[in-house]
């Protein structure tokens, strides 16, 4: 392993991140404040307790869960498509690095920034809500996991967009829907029956769910299957990034 | 010397059938410069990126010290350090910053008096803190050359490096790479400028469309390939040529006042002996002589041309 060259990609791609540190800390806190404000201080007023939970407690998980997946893709989406736009990714391809080492920089950055704006939406709304965290090992756990999964998910999007346009178009056409619609600010069996089986192909279900359960210890799927869900998603990513990288696909001319 | 560099029927074809590289084999001595020269889509640039590992080559092989790269990326690449012909840097990142970022993705451990003593060769000490956007093209093209010297690789590829830079840049370019020279670097460059070549290089390569059509000793191959013109001044003008001399190679300028010949050096005789004896008998006195061999310029456009044909 040339952790050296790893540690190098890592503080490279965490530069960038302090270099704007200040909007990489503030905007998530607004639109975090925004969400408190609108769902939970103004209709939240009007929907009662969650399966016991206060509707402004309720949301935190599936809010931290929203960010963090939509900030990891766009963070190593961003990563990886910089160079490629630039051009300094031929440094990349000629250096004695294989990619693993590529996607350890890459992805551990991403994810660090992932995590970093996660934590500091947790602390925002422990201004705005009361907050209990019934399992915090599994609550870092499904973070991490979740933070790593969709940077290299991110990591992928990054690879295969040959444009600006295409490095949004799938965080907006299907990473958002797929966020919202996946119980962030409701609970699946708020649905009706057809759309509570609709919404199990969404499986960004499973990990807002266990993510949720790690908070009150309630879920709408069972937590063992929320662990499987993104094993699975991350497990299929990994293979996607070591094909990419064996095959050379959109990398290598 | 044993060779540092050594690529063997190496083929590049593209997906579509395109053949960039047609199978080329190539050795390159350690601390030698050779200076690759070829037009537009020649292959240089292939040759070099596949090399590098920029590009995979279709078949054939390359090792570097020693180092298959392929099976043995890590120690071949190491060795290599590339300037590629685009300037490809993160103009928001500075100056020093991406020196040193360059040297920990080569995997060698941090040496800021190493990183200094070549910031401060290439004069971009000073601007050690600025970020790239804020520098001028040629001061770009050093950081390019700074970061591929960062991990003290020992074969540097150069790619065009004096592509498009003033003529003051292109004379400091040559001075870094006789420095680099004479540390022991090696030194493959590519380049369509041939008084580059002319001027820095041990051995010159002509590439063409993906073909390596002669690698020699500039000097040999100056020689070798070289055509020699006399031109011969005469008392009284001419205007035209008696036909006793009709078998050379002979060309009336300066309106009459001088006769040029054009002869060949590989041959064994060259006829001048011959010509001069064939004019006295002639008559036609001669006031002076002078001889002027054909830049390397002549011959690479005879070689391309010869290909082409």
């Amino acid at each position: 392993m040339n952790w050296q060259a790893i540690r190098s990609i890592y503080t490279f791609e965490m530069a960038r991140f302090f270099r704007t540190l200040t909007q990489s800390f503030i905007s998530p806190v607004i639109s975090t404040s925004l969400y408190f404000v609108v769902f939970g201080a103004a209709i939240g007023s009007r929907i009662q307790e969650v399966d016991g939970v206060s509707y402004g407690a309720f949301i935190v998980p599936g809010l931290i869960m929203l960010t963090v997946m939509t900030q990891a893709i766009s963070n190593a989406s961003f990563g990886i498509y910089f160079p490629k736009f630039m051009g300094t990714i031929y440094e990349l391809l000629s250096a004695p690095v294989n990619f693993l080492e590529i996607v350890l920089g890459y992805v551990g950055a991403a994810a660090t920034k992932a995590l970093f704006i996660g934590v500091v939406i947790l602390i925002t709304s422990a201004f705005f809500v009361d907050l209990q965290i019934m399992h915090p090992f599994a609550m870092v756990a499904f973070l991490l996991l979740t933070c790593v999964s969709f940077s290299l998910f991110g990591f992928i999007i990054g690879i295969w967009a040959q444009n600006f346009e295409q490095l949004q178009l799938i965080p907006l056409l299907v990473v958002t829907p797929l966020v919202f619609l996946g119980g962030s600010f409701y609970s699946i069996s708020m649905l009706p029956p057809i759309w509570q089986t609709v919404t199990l192909f969404n499986p960004v279900v499973y990990l807002i769910s266990g993510f949720r359960w790690a908070f009150f210890g309630i879920s709408d799927v069972p937590i063992g299957l929320s662990l499987l869900a993104i094993a699975a998603f991350s497990g299929l990513c990994l293979i996607a990034v070591w094909w990419i990288f064996k095959s050379g696909w959109r990398i290598r001319k | 010397m044993a060779a540092i560099l050594s690529v063997r029927d190496l083929i590049k074809r593209y997906d579509d059938g395109f053949e960039a590289l047609k199978g080329v084999t190539l050795d390159i001595e350690k601390g030698e410069i050779l200076a690759l020269l070829g037009p537009n889509g020649a292959g240089k640039t292939t040759l070099i990126s596949t090399i590098c590992g920029i590009t995979e080559g279709t078949s054939g092989s390359v090792t570097v010290g020693g180092h298959d790269i392929v099976k043995g990326y890590r120690a071949a690449r190491s060795m290599i350090g590339l300037v590629p012909q685009e300037i490809n840097l993160e103009p928001f990142e500075r100056v020093l910053n991406t020196v040193r970022f360059s040297r920990g993705l080569f995997g060698k451990p941090k040496n800021e008096a190493h990183i200094e003593k070549i910031l401060r060769q290439l004069s971009l000490w000073d601007k050690k803190d600025n970020r790239i956007m804020e520098l001028s093209g040629g001061m770009k093209r050093r950081v390019l050359i700074a970061k591929a010297l960062s991990h003290e690789p020992e074969v540097l590829f150069l790619d065009e490096p004096t592509a498009g830079v003033d003529v003051e840049l292109r004379k400091d370019m040559w001075e870094i790479v006789a420095d680099l020279k004479s540390h022991g670097t090696t030194i493959i460059l590519t380049t369509h400028y041939i008084e580059e070549a002319e001027a820095i290089a041990d051995r010159i390569g002509v590439i063409a469309k993906g073909e390596l059509l002669l690698v020699e000793e500039k000097q040999a191959l100056m020689t070798r390939m070289g055509q020699k013109q006399l031109q011969i001044d005469l008392v009284e003008p001419v205007t035209d040529l008696p036909a006793a001399l009709g078998t050379y190679d002979l060309e009336i300028t300066d309106e009459g006042n001088s006769v040029l010949y054009t002869y060949d050096t590989r041959r064994e005789r060259t006829g001048i002996t011959a010509l001069l004896a064939a004019l006295a008998k002639q008559g036609m006195i001669m006031r002076d002589l002078q001889t002027r061999q054909s830049s390397l310029e002549d011959i690479f456009v005879g070689l391309v041309a010869e290909d082409a044909a």
